[in-house]
């Protein structure tokens, strides 16, 4: 699940995973930046601001061969469905966005198992704000963006580095063929696109059990 | 699974190619470097080859001479050695996360610390340097071209002296001064439950590792089995030849006398 903050990814992967479950699939959860092993040097680091774009990247990546390892790939090898709000397209955009080479990052998670299914949910840059701001979600330092200087106002800052993002993320759904979900829909319109498309990939499962069985 | 290299072609990362001074690679494009003033010089080797001790009379002499000097070490940033001393004592380390987590605490150091300090004309005197990463990485079976890509962002030093002995001197000068641990006797390789045996077929590991290196990325190699003094003048000798070149940082004392 890609999108940036306020595009309702978290919101419509809740509900797809109590979908899964319901129908009887075993589902993992796993979220960007939530490893123990970085979380005291990003917690310094973002305390004191003193997080570059290049350490930020290698933080996010330190995260990431954690979970990868912990987390993705023994419930993938015990067969069951990881969802994870947010994977390695979020570095991609993100990190470019903040001036880290586009190359490198790229090359940085090729270590990561390529996702059966990506989905990317788009939104306009006002869609998202106005989200945020009726929620009074407190727009955090990082997040905005306000770590390059480009506005000193919160709001302004997080404008201009989620529509750096957001451009990158347009490039991603080309080169890695991301799956897009129109997020300005109404939640249940978006849901029932969003588990269309999951469902193509746990047919083909299903198919093949059926396949088993007669033979 | 784990491992998945798209096998990027090799010259975009940290390797031999690197122009001394530069970027081996992409670099830090948001940090330009171009024309500073300052020398990178690495002082490069296993446990036990005096490395510090070395560094420390480098350094009186290069101030004696009115040359400003900063000393940087491996895992040493405000950033990350928390964290490092604390994924080691927990031995919750992979060989990945034991990677990039080396790797982010150079990208700390390397913008926070050895780029400012050579854009304002400093000599760098850096104990240990990726080599160290690479030889680690190399023993641990991480994939050559990714690590050399990851370390595309650092500075290809100037000069890179690797001090080098033999393993049955290492084994012993380390066994002398601080003894094995759990990481530098490679444990986590599970070679053995013997921890001498495996300490020793680690250390042979790195020594391999570092032999390869060194035509890699032409080190200038020093046998460190000789005597303190005896090594510091060769290391004196050499960089004293390299400052010399006419795009050398002058000392003091010349320019007084001239």
């Amino acid at each position: 699940m890609e999108g940036i903050d306020g595009s309702g990814k978290t919101t419509q992967l809740a509900l797809l995973a109590k979908w899964l479950k319901a129908a009887g699939h075993p589902v993992f959860q796993t979220e960007w930046n939530s490893s123990a092993l970085v979380k005291a040097a990003t917690k310094t680091g973002k305390k004191k601001n003193a997080l570059t774009p290049m350490t930020f990247s290698l933080l996010h990546a330190t995260d990431f061969a954690d979970r990868l390892l912990y987390n993705i790939i023994p419930p993938l090898k015990a067969g069951m469905i990881v969802l994870a709000d947010r994977y390695t397209y979020t570095a991609f955009a993100r990190d470019t966005a903040r001036g880290v080479d586009r190359r490198w990052v790229r090359e940085l998670y090729s270590f990561a198992v390529k996702p059966d299914l990506a989905v990317y949910f788009r939104v306009p840059i006002d869609t998202s704000v106005d989200r945020l701001m009726a929620r009074r979600v407190k727009l955090k330092f990082y997040e905005a963006g306000l770590d390059m200087g480009w506005s000193a106002q919160p709001l302004e800052s997080f404008r201009i580095f989620q529509g750096k993002v957001l451009d990158e993320y347009d490039r991603l759904v080309d080169e890695f063929g991301l799956s897009v979900v129109n997020a300005i829909g109404s939640i249940t319109d978006q849901q029932r696109v969003f588990r269309r498309l999951v469902s193509q990939h746990l047919e083909i499962e299903h198919h093949d059990d059926r396949i088993d069985e007669s033979a | 699974m784990t491992i998945a290299s798209t096998n990027p072609p090799e010259e975009s990362g940290a390797n031999g190619g690197g122009k001394p001074g530069q970027y081996y690679s992409y670099g830090i494009p948001y940090l330009s470097i171009a024309n500073y003033p300052g020398k990178l010089i690495a002082i490069e080797g296993t446990d036990g080859v005096g490395r510090s001790t070395q560094i420390t009379l480098l350094r009186e002499w290069l101030e004696v001479q009115g040359y400003g000097v900063i000393e940087t070490g491996w895992t040493r940033s405000e950033l990350m050695s928390p964290t490092i001393d604390l994924a080691k004592a927990s031995n919750t380390l992979n060989k990945l996360t034991f990677v990039l987590l080396y790797a982010t605490d150079f990208a700390d150091r390397l913008e926070k610390e050895i780029i400012p300090a050579l854009k304002a004309g400093f000599i760098v005197l850096s104990d240990r340097y990726i080599f160290t990463a690479l030889a680690r990485a190399g023993v641990r079976g991480v994939d050559r071209a990714w690590i050399r890509n990851l370390y595309g962002f650092g500075i290809a030093p100037h000069l890179v002296f690797y001090l080098r002995i033999d393993e049955k001197t290492l084994i012993r000068r380390v066994l002398q001064s601080r003894g094995m641990d759990y990481w530098e006797s490679g444990m986590d390789l599970k070679l053995g439950d013997d921890i001498y045996e495996s300490f020793r077929a680690y250390q042979r590991a790195l020594l391999k590792e570092y032999a390869s290196m060194a035509d890699e990325f032409s080190f200038r190699v020093l046998d460190a089995r000789r005597k303190v003094d005896v090594l510091q003048d060769e290391l004196r000798r050499q960089i004293a030849a390299f400052l010399a070149e006419p795009d050398g940082p002058s000392p003091l004392a010349t320019k007084a006398e001239g």
